[in-house]
């Protein structure tokens, strides 16, 4: 039963870890399937994360502290938009600009608020999200193999997790079952002809853009509200490119980009307990290794060696009226 | 149709850009509750005010005029190389390499050898992307974003479990032998009578940094090769029907612009730091995309945009030092320097194009659209 | 009985920045009937239709429908005034199937499934009532050319579009094909929609037409009743002057060998064979002309000839063998074998559009010794070569220093010409010469081509109008799907005969059903799409 129990833990913090991954992927594929590029979702987690746990610490609410990420995570989406859709400038250069932007300003602002060297204040009680138990978790803990299962990995969450893994059956079903899912589709594939339909194009781009930014916006008050407790420097830490990474994986697909991510999830616990890999497969892996893995495996996937992944068609172009 | 003269393309546009870039920057500072009049004086000072400030302006710059090239060159080929961070520091790991294990007699050889080493280093890091766009079609942007990450990895792995010497703590290679430290301004100036900055680090990689940003001049705009690299930028088609092997050029391009980028390690591993450390190049290789850009990806632009920025970092240190404004105000001034001249170009273009619209009469004949 | 104009245009004006590509554009069209617009390319024709579509905003003007005043501010409100509009590129979404592609914009409602059945419901109507037959599931990218076509004209159809701007729809049609095209109009004219025909084939003015206008350089020059005028009469509207309609050329005397391919192979990235086992021989002195509806592996004849894409087989070039594996050839080899290549894609290929003129003028010959001092290029030595070609093409402006985007598109073409002509090389390679290019440099660049063959130069011609083909060859081959239907001699064929072997048909002395030529052209695979 140890090593079951040892498994469970890793799965669980699997879990935790691949949130943020899932939010901020589904947030992607929004945006690229509308022909949008973003790899600025490092910078759109890192600012929610920032005024999320600041604005959670300053009025004590954790909602209006998410709020207030989905706010900082829209303002920089609305860049984003402006610049790709409404200048049709380029899409991966505004994406740089707003990372740095994101990363220098939270600091700023962090500093210029709390003076405690760009971190936020702990937070504490109701400005943080709390663990929910789910109905009869305490009453079956005991049964076994099925008890911990149910008490440790699917109850216990925060409530963001569960609308994490929620958000991919909706995506799934918004993108191919709604109209909005098929112009959304057309419009990264062909933006013409979406056009030509008398449908705007522009409008649905920043539709796209904006539901990335709330997205974006949860997965970074996921970081420092529920994953931690307070903002620190830098705390995005390369998960906005991991969840690129994912997307790409995903080939740009709801259901695959909850497998993706858990899979990188799955690294990222790994990366915590070598012990635990050390164990079962008798070889001792590099954490600097699996810290790369990720990076490496989408390389791999990118190469097309293990099928290719096609990317929409119109992405990263903005869209100019053919003359 | 050419709507504006070529001197408002050039010089009006970014320079706009710019101003919009400054002021944000102002009402940022303004915003956190301090003085920007006052901040810019005292980065003028901190920066431009001595030969210690000079001495790490041009110390920065010369970061940036790598890294900025590196941008630069693979721009002309339409090639959006992310990767300058990754190529830096594995040129970092190449310069460690060639000054711990190879014996110099004399810190010229040294930095020649050294500089062929982080070029080569670097390369190489560019070129397994480079490969994977020229043969595979996979998105050099993404996989250069991949390749820092890990070079991140690998050199973490290699400081703490091979160049780390044995028994000490953090993870960083030896101290580089006495033989192999190069001289520094201070020491070239010293000759010609002029008093400089002993403490400051910038040293005679700056005069490499400009001898490559004319070497790539010469390259883009004289030479068949970058004749071609610019023919593949503005049309892989047309490339193709002349006789260019795109994957050449692919190849080729990447790999100036990873030496480059690799290069930098000249100043900031050897000059500097002398021993490899980790994160040694502090984002340089990002600010390079920033520098290429506010430079039109031209050598001499990218000679100017890399002084500004220089004078942006040892500024903020300095105002870091000397108020409460951190150090990360360069970040966000990078960022919009980015998004102004980068991605809101058209932003300043369009009214620019109306009012020069204005300005000019019927269209002349013979000059119609195709 | 006076009935309102179905559309009426009055003082249209447009302007791209500094180009005005139309000028105070008045036109009426009445209901019922099928109204044709005619001029050259850039005459502003799609503009003015694109305006009606509400796909651009004029910059004046008024527009009615039916006598009241429309505001058709977009494509929508086109859309809901009745109006429909199938482009010369099309408006498709690749990977989506015929229905969506057909419900895409209206949607009943916000769930996907109604509008679904509804969407197949109404395309079995259609198909029924004008004999548009298309599968309803299949993927856009996997039907033909033609089939595309048809999904268009369906999506205007399922919006109740009265009114239906077409513009050049035949350019990817086999005359077989248009013919059927224009069936479907006629029956539309008769359910008492309004056509509009946006075209600049003169012939299919003459055949479907009841009025026309004819427009040049961004103005109306006139408006007629189609049979009150004259094929002659509307090629001097359109131009301005009286023009030659043919090429003046003595016989040819056909020389030696000079290109002969046989069982020329090309597979796509795919692996679909796009030539499947070519066989030509082109002599010095004459034309080869080759005719074909675009998309059946000319291009990919040009591009194995001019190197920059491989095949297997043999091509003799005067004698001896070259690679066709990209192993030991390219573009630069090919060159320097005496091939010249016009491509047919002046935009993409020919030219680099930012670069100044000189810098065109090197593009391909940048490794020529004379354009080179020591390892660096010499600049000037290329500028004044430049100079130099441009005055014996009459470019204009004869500006080095001015990019080729700024020159017009038949200016644009003698600087491509220029550069390869010039080199005097043994074979020239030629597609769509006188696309996208004024009439006035259509006879000039006529004649270049022909001179050049009169001095003993073998020339390869590849275009898809069949007017051109007919006028310049000194003998025919027809391409279809990959392989050479036949070969003909311009005096011994008609444009009916080799329309058939266009769409794959070779006994053509018997009859042949549109519905043969149609089912023949969708085994063709996967067609190119527009240029």
């Amino acid at each position: 039963m140890d090593i079951y129990l040892t498994l469970i833990q890793l799965l669980d913090s699997t879990v935790r870890l691949a949130t943020p991954l899932l939010l901020a992927c589904l947030a992607g594929l929004y945006s690229e399937r509308a022909g949008i590029f973003d790899i600025g979702l490092e910078g759109k987690m890192l600012a929610a994360a920032f005024f999320s746990a600041a604005i959670a610490a300053m009025t004590g609410s954790v909602w209006i502290g998410l709020l207030a990420g989905i706010a900082a995570s829209l303002v920089l989406s609305a860049i984003h938009g402006i610049a790709s859709i409404t200048f049709r400038g380029n899409q991966l250069i505004s994406g740089v600009a707003i990372n740095f932007l994101a990363a220098g300003m939270t600091v700023l602002i962090a500093q210029a608020w709390f003076r405690q060297g760009g971190r936020t204040p702990s937070l504490i009680g109701k400005a943080r999200f709390e663990p929910i138990t789910l109905p009869f978790a305490e009453a079956v803990q005991d049964v076994p193999f099925i008890g911990p299962l149910y008490y440790e990995l699917i109850s216990g969450h925060s409530i963001l997790v569960y609308v994490a893994f929620a958000a991919v059956p909706l995506t799934w079903w918004v993108l191919f079952r709604t109209r909005f899912g098929l112009r959304l589709r057309a419009v990264g594939e062909n933006p013409a002809a979406v056009d030509t339909a008398g449908v705007s194009v522009v409008g649905l781009r920043f539709a796209a853009v904006a539901i990335c930014g709330v997205l974006c916006g949860i997965a970074g008050a996921y970081l420092s509200t529920a994953l931690q407790a307070g903002f620190v420097k830098d705390m995005a830490a390369g998960r906005g490119f991991i969840a690129l990474a994912a997307l790409i994986f995903a080939k740009w697909r709801p259901w695959h980009a909850l497998y993706a991510t858990l899979l990188f999830g799955l690294f990222g616990a790994l990366e915590t307990r070598p012990d635990v890999i050390e164990a079962v497969s008798g070889i001792k892996v590099q954490g600097q290794l699996l810290a790369a893995l990720p990076y490496l495996m989408t390389v791999i996937i990118l190469a097309g060696f293990v099928g290719k992944a096609i990317p929409p068609r119109a992405g990263g172009e903005p869209y100019v009226k053919e003359r | 149709m050419d709507v504006m003269p070529k001197w408002a393309e050039v010089i009006l546009v970014p320079l706009i850009s710019l101003l919009l870039a400054a002021i944000l920057s102002a009402l940022v500072i303004l915003a956190i509750g301090e003085d920007p009049v006052a901040a810019v004086k005292l980065m003028v000072t901190g920066a431009l005010g001595s030969s210690y400030g000079w001495g790490y302006t041009l110390y920065y710059a010369t970061n940036f005029m790598f890294t900025g090239l590196a941008v630069a060159v693979a721009f002309h080929a339409r090639l959006f190389n992310i990767g300058g961070e990754g190529q830096a520091a594995l040129g970092g790991l190449g310069v460690a390499l060639a000054c711990l294990y190879i014996p110099w007699p004399h810190w010229s050889l040294a930095l020649v050898g050294a500089a062929i080493a982080a070029g080569l280093f670097g390369a190489a890091w560019a070129a397994i992307p480079a490969w994977l766009q020229a043969k595979r079609g996979s998105h050099i942007v993404i996989t250069t974003i991949m390749f820092n990450f890990i070079a991140a990895s690998l050199l973490n792995y290699v400081l703490v479990n091979m160049l780390r010497p044995k028994g000490a703590m953090d993870p960083a290679s030896a101290r580089f032998p006495e033989a192999v430290q190069l001289p520094t301004l201070h020491d070239l100036l010293a000759p010609l009578g002029i008093e400089f900055s002993k403490a400051a680090p910038a040293n005679i990689s700056l005069l490499v940094a400009i001898a490559a940003c004319v070497v790539i001049w010469v390259l883009i705009w004289r030479t068949r090769l970058g004749y071609e690299i610019r023919s593949y930028g503005h049309s892989e088609s047309a490339a193709r029907y002349a006789g260019m092997p795109p994957n050449r050029i692919i190849m080729v391009t990447m790999l100036i612009s990873g030496a480059l980028a690799g290069m930098m390690a000249i100043n900031n591993v050897m000059g500097e730091a002398e021993r490899l450390v980790m994160n040694a190049v502090e984002g340089a290789g990002f600010i390079g995309i920033a520098v290429a850009l506010m430079g039109r990806s031209h050598p001499f632009g990218v000679f100017i945009a890399a002084i500004l920025f220089g004078f942006l970092y040892q500024g903020g240190a300095e105002l870091a030092l000397w108020t409460t404004i951190p150090r990360d105000l360069i970040v966000v001034i990078q960022a919009l320097v980015i998004l102004f001249t980068g991605a809101l170009d058209n932003m300043v273009r369009m009214p620019l194009e109306r009012v020069f619209l204005a300005l000019r009469s019927a269209p002349k004949p013979g000059r119609k659209e195709g | 009985m006076t009935r309102d104009p179905a559309i009426e245009l009055k003082g249209i004006s447009k302007a791209f920045g500094p180009v005005h590509a139309n000028k105070d554009i008045s036109i009426r069209v009445m209901p019922g009937t099928i109204h044709g617009i005619i001029g050259e390319n850039g005459a502003g024709k799609s503009t003015l239709m694109s305006i009606l579509y509400g796909f651009y905003k004029a910059d004046k003007g008024e527009i009615f429908l039916s006598g009241k005043k429309a505001h058709i501010t977009d494509s929508q409100a086109a859309i809901a005034a009745g109006i429909g509009m199938v482009f010369q590129h099309f408006k498709l979404v690749e990977n989506f199937t015929v229905l969506e592609n057909v419900i895409l914009g209206a949607e009943d409602g916000r769930l996907l499934k109604p509008s679904i059945a509804k969407a197949r419901r109404s395309l079995l109507e259609l198909a029924a009532d004008y004999g548009l037959n298309v599968d309803p599931d299949a993927l856009v990218q996997d039907i033909g050319v033609g089939m595309q076509q048809r999904v268009e004209i369906l999506k205007a159809l399922y919006r109740q579009a009265d009114i239906l701007i077409l513009d050049e729809p035949t350019g990817v049609l086999t005359p077989a094909e248009a013919d059927q095209l224009f069936r479907i109009l006629n029956r539309l004219r008769e359910e008492g929609k309004t056509i509009i025909l946006i075209t600049h084939k003169l012939r299919e003015i003459m055949d479907i037409t009841d009025t026309v206008s004819v427009m040049r350089q961004g103005e109306m020059t006139a408006t007629v009743k189609t049979s009150e005028t004259s094929p002659a009469e509307l090629a001097e509207l359109m131009v301005g002057r009286k023009v030659l309609l043919r090429v003046d050329k003595t016989p040819a005397k056909p020389g030696a060998v000079v290109l002969d391919i046989t069982d020329l192979r090309v597979k796509d990235e795919k692996g679909v064979e796009r030539l499947r086992g070519i066989d030509l021989q082109v002599r010095a002195g004459e034309i080869l002309g080759i005719a074909g509806v675009a998309g059946n592996g000319q291009s990919e004849l040009l591009e194995v000839l001019g190197g920059y894409a491989n095949g297997t087989g043999t091509i003799a070039m005067n004698g001896e063998k070259i690679d066709l594996t990209g192993k030991s050839s390219n573009g630069q080899s090919r060159r320097a074998r005496g091939i010249a290549h016009v491509p047919e894609d002046r935009q993409r290929e020919g030219l680099i559009m930012d670069f100044h003129a000189w810098e065109n003028v090197a593009f391909g010959y940048h490794n020529d010794p004379a354009y080179r001092s020591g390892v660096l290029m010499n600049n000037a030595a290329i500028r004044e070569d430049t100079t130099d070609k441009m005055q014996r093409f009459d470019v204009r402006p004869p500006d080095p220093r001015l990019a080729a985007k700024n020159f017009s598109g038949g200016n644009q073409q003698k600087i491509v010409l220029a550069r390869e002509i010039e080199r005097n090389p043994d074979l020239l390679l030629i597609g769509q010469p006188t696309r996208g290019v004024d009439i006035g440099a259509i006879e000039f660049i006529h004649q270049q081509i022909v001179a050049l063959r009169d001095k003993g130069k073998a020339v390869l011609l590849v275009s898809v109008e069949l007017d051109e083909i007919m006028a310049l060859s000194d003998r025919i081959a027809v391409m279809f799907d990959g392989q050479i239907m036949g070969e003909r001699l311009p005096s011994e064929t008609d444009e009916k005969e080799l329309g058939l072997l266009m769409a794959g048909i070779t006994d053509t002395y018997n009859e042949h059903s549109v519905d043969e030529v149609q089912d023949n052209l969708a085994h063709v695979h996967a067609p190119e799409k527009g240029a």
